[in-house]
Formats: structure tokens, sequence, C-alpha cells
């Protein structure tokens, strides 16, 4: 059973981590289209799966969040990728076994997977 | 929306909409397979205008365009298995949304990945509203509060990898017994 004093540990291992990151504002975006259009689309087991591989690769600089509809319902789950200096890049009909290759390829490598991207799928 | 838990990610961004900074989510399913599900938030409620048209699919604040289908969604199936939706706002109070249906209706919706809903909606707001949990059925009760979790934590963020990590498993401990896996 997972008690309120194993979180107490987590706690204290990584406060320190927080502090060194604190400096460091170049994070880079994750964000999930996750209104209605969305989550009926999948959206729910992609950004688990994003928070998934970003703790398994120990991606430190990764921030996942949430958007709501931006209007192409039908390309959704939608997900814009958007890393410090660069243009924002938008995935669509993401599915959650495309995720660990648009995060070890664009979000660790710096190269957008373009198939999966709005651009191939227009 | 295929199942309840996927609703509940959907109707929980009004309340986080609202302002709220504590979202209750009730779940209970009695001995006779009758579900209540109540979301409560301390958002900025409703006025009593547009509470009175906002489970029409074309009710909806954003601007962007003219339908909201949430609500309307929830509504129609709740009620394809004999139950119902209800809701009571406030303006400066906050939202009460009531679900309740048969879950022995062959229509019913299944419960789905509550635990997963659960953990979506902190880890995307993790600052920002508190989440209560509250899930009964006969095999068993449990509770998760983000605010217990906070107040352990000091100023960790709750999308913490390691964090987050632990309150998956404490979600699916506390969630999975009351309502089965999936």
């Amino acid at each position: 059973m997972k008690s309120l004093a194993d979180l107490e540990a987590i706690r204290a291992k990584t406060l320190e981590n927080i502090a060194m990151r604190k400096d460091n504002h170049d994070a880079a975006r994750v964000v999930v289209g996750m209104a209605t259009c969305g989550i009926a689309a999948g959206a729910r087991p992609v950004m688990l799966q994003f928070v998934e591989e970003i703790k398994k690769r120990n991606l430190e600089h990764v921030n996942v969040s949430q958007t709501g509809c931006i209007g192409m319902c039908r390309l959704e789950p939608m997900v814009d990728v958007i890393l410090p200096g660069q243009e924002k890049v938008t995935y669509v009909k993401v599915k959650p076994e495309m995720v660990a290759r648009i995060v070890a390829e664009h979000i660790v490598n710096g190269r957008p997977v373009e198939e999966y991207t709005i651009g191939a799928a227009e | 929306m295929r199942d309840l838990s996927l609703h509940l990610l959907d109707l929980a961004q009004n309340s986080i909409k609202a302002g709220a900074s504590l979202v209750t989510i009730r779940m209970t399913v009695d001995e006779n397979g009758w579900l209540t599900f109540v979301l409560i938030d301390d958002g900025c409620g409703m006025t009593p205008e547009l509470l009175s048209r906002v489970t029409s699919p074309f009710a909806t604040t954003r601007t962007t365009r003219k339908v909201g289908l949430g609500i309307p969604m929830m509504m129609e199936n709740a009620q394809r298995a004999g139950g119902d939706l209800t809701i009571e706002s406030q303006v400066g109070k906050g939202t009460t949304l009531t679900v309740t249906y048969d879950t022995r209706n062959i229509d019913s919706l299944p419960m789905g990945d509550l635990a997963g809903t659960i953990l979506s909606l902190i880890l995307v707001n993790p600052d920002r509203p508190d989440f209560l949990f509250e899930g009964k059925s006969p095999t068993g009760e449990g509770s998760f509060d983000t605010r217990e979790v906070r107040a352990v934590l000091a100023g960790v963020p709750l999308n913490e990898p390691a964090v987050t990590a632990w309150m998956k498993e404490a979600l699916e401990e506390t969630i999975n017994p009351i309502f089965g896996g999936v």
C-alpha cells in the first residue's frame, strides 16, 4: 500500500533536483488537446503515455499540459510539441504507440517526426 | 464517449475553467447497481439564465464556436440507462452536477479507467485546483485528496515524475478495488 510516508521520502529526494532546475526556463512543452473532441478520440492514454515516456527517459525539462479544442476535431487527438527557440510542431491523430518515437526523435534529438505532423495529414 | 471516466475528464474541465480551487468527485454504486456520480466545484457558478440552457448542445461559454457537447452527451448517456443529469449552481458559490443511472441497464456506460482519469486531471493541473475523490461500492470504499499530498510535498510539484508514479499507484490501489480495473 502506498503511504504518505513514501511520499515524504520522495519529497526529500527530489527537492534538491528541483532547486537546480528552477533556474532553467528552457523547458520543452507538450500540449495535448483535451476538450470533449480530444478526449472522445483518445487523448487521455496519449497524455499518460507522454508522462510515462518522459519519466522513463528521465527528461527533466519537459512540461506536459493540456489545451481545449482548436477546431480541428476530426484530427484529434492532437499534440503540440514546442521546443525552446523552435517553431511549434503539431501532431495529429496521435496514438499511444506513436508517443515513444515523438519523444525520442523530436524531444530528445530535435527532429520532428514529419509523417505524424499536421503537414503530412493535410 | 465510451465510458463514464471519459465524461468525468471532460466535465471536470468546466469546473477548472470556472476557477475552482477544489473539485470534489463522488462516485457511488449501491447494492442495487444504482450509480450516483456527483461533481462539485467551488468555481464561479452559473447565472440562472445560463443554468437553464446549459444542457442544450447549443449552449457554451466559449467564443470559438456555438456548440458545447460535454453536458448534453453525458445527459443522454445517463437517460439512456434509466437515469438523469441535474445541475445546481449559484454565482460565486460553485456548481454541483449530479449524474445517476442504473449500471444493470444494458445501455449503461461502463466505469472506464477512473484512476487514469483522476491522474490525468491532476497532472495537467498541477497547481490548481485540488481534487478530492470519494468512491463507494458494495466491494469497498476509499478516498484520495490532493490537499493531503500537497501538504506532505511542501512545494514539490505534483507533476514531478516520482510523485506522479506514487500517485498512479496510490490511485489504482484506492480505486480499482471499488470499481474494478477498467
